[in-house]
């Protein structure tokens, strides 16, 4: 081939520069996994230390449900949410979610900055005052 | 084999799209098909047992009973405290949900010299008239804005509202206010105490005592606001901020409704609405006594 | 086809970088803006649409007169525009880009921009807007693109463009006309609640438009080898001539409803604009700038005696631009804002972020000019004879 030299060479180069961010960690301990807490005033006031629904489903759709909630209270006027187990909520994030889970700081934020996703509720929706426990 | 570097990089373009595109379908049914392995039992939404219904919502202003400075800051405070509207201090980017205007003001075009001055000096109190046939509604390119059709309150959508302005053009009585900047510095927490009223018990609801404004969101910058008839307050079975601060000078309820207080009352005096010939047919009437 | 931009004099090139050096100031100047809020620039709780907005709605104008040489063109063989269609094309092109920049620098939350397309509003005309511009700029690009490259190749265009180009033409009247019902249409704005809104739409576009490519076709024939034809641009000519009679004639019948009907409502933008209202008098020099423009060029277009002179043609064109930028580009706009639905007034004026966001929207859009006419240019150069039989260049 033409200038193969500098086609094997850029090649190197390429491969370096795209394998970097993976070789600058090699050997370093790696970034632990996130720990969210759930030891709030108000949880530890629980018997039953229950979500809105399963821990699971709430790991992997509180996105989606929040954005379902936001249309049921927003645009349809409904504020009732009866769970998969039977009980009612209200659905707001603010009053309902905030309420348990009253340390942003040391639930939410764990996980999403551990995958640097910045959802922008809080540029609206007042997080609650971090208290000292 | 020889292929031209238009024709590869063709290839390469439309690869990319179908793989992406392939990938984000079969993303969507692994994730439909994991919500029906769940077993969950199918939620239910509904509505506040508490909440105020209504056809179509609508306000009267007796003006008779506006009779010191006094009786409006009631009323306006008492909006903005508990909807945490900020206070931008210059009228360029003021946010006002309810305010005063004078008579010549408010009813534009009614201009007379010969007026009577007191009349004329009157302060009448404005906000969104949650027009039955809303321009605001009619121009929004997302539906941000929107008439609720179980009540015919005029909505606003903070999520989903791009800042157009196109409602601001469209509505006829400058109504609504913009966001031109992050207003949470201008939300003075002193100012922003719980708005003194009854609050009802129920789910979540101890909250609403203790914590009165900070229960409702505020607004990011770029999104338009407006009077929302305090929907969030109708769900849980209580009136307007402005009509219970009012004292009995705002009164509430529906228009729909022949044996209503509202209409009792539009039944028995002379009541005038803002810009009528516009055809907006405003919900919000003003009686002078 | 792209690397005929790729290859230039360094007058050229100089002209691209000083281009991307305004676009890349406006874009700072964006960021601040993106960060702080829409409060960096001069629109107020009253005045909610401002410098962004005119442009855009100038712009349309200026898209739409694409197809005042494609018509001609095309539908009946006005065998003159031959050469300045793809000009036409192009322009439209650079237009509808620069028209969805100032959208999109104007909106509050400019993340969620998709949303007029996941939740589709047919009864707003905003969201026929984004529909009508966007299929605008795919029609102007895949026409002029492919016609552009038949010549290149030295065969006739293929037959399937055909039905495309006149979906173009039908297309044209539909921006501006969807865009004169942003206005037309509220009812509480007595400045802008004309039916003769769209007509004023269509007459400033046809007259801006065709005198932005007088220009354009002139300084392109003295810097490079292309000329698009005196005749061409002659025809030009008449077309705003015409145009802009109209739309002053028009301006006259809004002027006439306002003032004999002595209705408040509609007399006092007027007076705000033309004569200042209560000390307000911020856009009174901007009017009657735009107003002597009008005259000057009026009195240049009219007499075939200086419009023949491709000089004072030239100055004419400028002026009429210009006067119809004043115009539709800030004027327009404001009037509707003052008085306020109080009948209070807040007045206007763009902020050095807004104007820096502005000239880096207008140099985008040249930008895209730039390099699209380049492209054309150097094709058309090198065909040796055009499509009737005159040699253009040495081969």
């Amino acid at each position: 081939m033409y200038d193969g030299w500098k086609v094997i060479i850029g090649i190197i180069i390429f491969i370096g520069i795209a394998t970097f961010p993976f070789l600058y960690d090699i050997g370093k301990a790696s970034v632990p996994p996130p720990e969210p807490k759930i030891n709030t005033p108000e949880i530890q006031k629980m018997v039953e230390k229950k979500c809105v629904e399963p821990k699971s489903f709430m790991k992997t759709e509180h996105m989606k449900m929040l954005n379902n909630w936001r249309d049921f209270v927003v645009r349809d006027g409904d504020r009732i949410y009866t769970a998969s187990n039977g009980k009612e909520y209200v659905m707001s994030l603010q009053n309902t979610c905030m309420k348990c889970h009253s340390n942003k700081k040391e639930f939410c934020d764990q996980c999403h900055n551990y995958l640097d996703v910045t959802p922008y509720c809080w540029d609206c929706h007042i997080a609650p005052k971090e208290e000292k426990t | 084999m020889s292929i031209s570097r238009r024709e590869f990089l063709k290839l390469v373009g439309a690869s990319t799209i179908l793989g992406l595109g392939g990938l984000s379908v079969s993303t969507m049914l692994k994730n439909n098909l994991i919500d029906a392995s769940q077993g969950l039992s199918e939620p239910s939404i509904m509505q506040d047992p508490r909440a105020l219904t209504a056809k179509r919502w609508g306000m009267v202003v007796n003006m008779s009973k506006f009779k010191t400075e006094e009786d409006y800051k009631r009323c306006i405070e008492a909006c903005h405290r508990i909807h945490n509207v900020p206070n931008i201090g210059n009228t360029k980017e003021e946010i006002k949900w309810i305010w005063k205007e004078t008579y010549e003001h408010a009813f534009p075009g009614t201009e007379d010299p010969f007026l009577s001055p007191e009349i004329k000096h009157l302060p009448f109190l404005v906000l969104c008239n949650h027009c039955n046939n809303p321009p605001c509604v009619r121009v929004c390119p997302t539906k941000a804005t929107f008439k609720r059709k179980s009540d015919g309150i005029v909505m606003m959508d903070m999520h989903r509202c791009i800042g157009c302005r196109f409602c601001m053009a469209a509505c006829p009585y400058g109504a609504r206010s913009f966001n031109y900047r992050d207003a949470r510095p201008f939300i003075k927490e002193e100012e922003s105490l719980p708005y003194d009223s009854t609050f009802v018990k129920g789910p979540g609801s101890e909250l609403l005592i203790k914590r009165g404004h900070l229960t409702f969101p505020t607004r990011m910058k770029g999104v338009v606001e407006k009077c929302t008839f305090c929907y969030e307050r109708l769900a849980v079975g209580l009136q307007p901020a402005c009509v219970e601060a009012s004292q009995g000078a705002l009164i509430f309820g529906d228009l729909e409704d022949p044996n209503s207080e509202v209409r009792k009352i539009l039944n028995e005096r002379y009541s005038f609405r803002r810009k009528p010939e516009l055809g907006t047919y405003p919900s919000v009437y003003y009686i002078l006594g | 086809m792209l690397e005929t931009a790729l290859q230039g004099s360094r007058r050229y090139w100089t002209w691209v970088f000083f281009l991307l050096a305004t676009m890349g100031i406006g874009f700072i100047a964006y960021l601040y803006q993106f960060r702080i809020g829409l409060g960096v620039t001069g629109m107020s709780r009253d005045v909610s649409w401002g410098l962004y907005i005119g442009q855009f709605t100038f712009l349309v104008g200026v898209a739409a007169s694409g197809v005042m040489v494609v018509l001609p063109y095309y539908l009946h063989n006005y065998k003159a525009f031959g050469r300045i269609t793809v000009l036409g094309e192009f322009l439209a092109i650079a237009a509808v880009v620069m028209c969805m920049l100032f959208i999109f620098v104007d909106m509050g939350q400019p993340r969620r921009v998709l949303n007029v397309i996941l939740h589709p509003t047919p009864n707003s005309v905003m969201f026929f807007d984004m529909l009508v511009l966007s299929v605008y700029l795919l029609l102007n690009i895949l026409v002029g693109w492919t016609v552009l490259g038949a010549e290149r190749k030295g065969i006739a265009a293929p037959a399937w463009v055909k039905p495309f180009i006149i979906l173009s033409i039908a297309w044209a009247p539909s921006i501006h006309t969807v865009t004169a019902f942003l206005y037309s249409g509220l009812p509480g704005r007595h400045f802008w609640l004309t039916a003769i809104m769209a007509a004023r739409f269509l007459a400033s576009a046809f007259s801006g438009g065709p005198a932005l490519l007088i220009i354009l076709a002139l300084i392109v024939r003295k810097y490079t080898k292309f000329d698009a034809g005196k005749d061409a641009i002659q025809a030009l000519g008449k077309i705003v001539t015409y145009f802009m009679i109209t739309n002053v004639f028009f301006l006259g019948l809004e002027f006439f409803t306002a003032f004999y009907s002595k209705i408040p409502g509609h007399i006092e933008p007027f007076i705000y604009l033309y004569t200042g209202v209560e000390g307000h008098d911020k856009l009174v020099p901007v009017m009657w700038t735009s107003t002597i423009l009008a005259v000057i060029a009026l009195f240049l277009l009219i007499f075939p005696q200086f419009r023949r002179k491709e000089n004072l043609l030239a100055i004419a064109s400028i002026a009429t631009f210009f006067s119809l930028w004043i115009e539709k580009g800030f004027g327009l706009i404001v009037g509707g804002f003052v008085p306020n639905p109080f009948e209070k007034i807040t007045e206007y004026w763009p902020t050095l972020p807004e104007s820096l966001i502005t000239l880096a929207v207008w140099a985008t859009g040249f930008f895209v000019l730039t390099i699209l006419y380049k492209i054309a240019v150097s094709i058309k150069e090198e065909a040796v004879f055009d499509k009737y039989g005159q040699r253009q260049v040495k081969s």
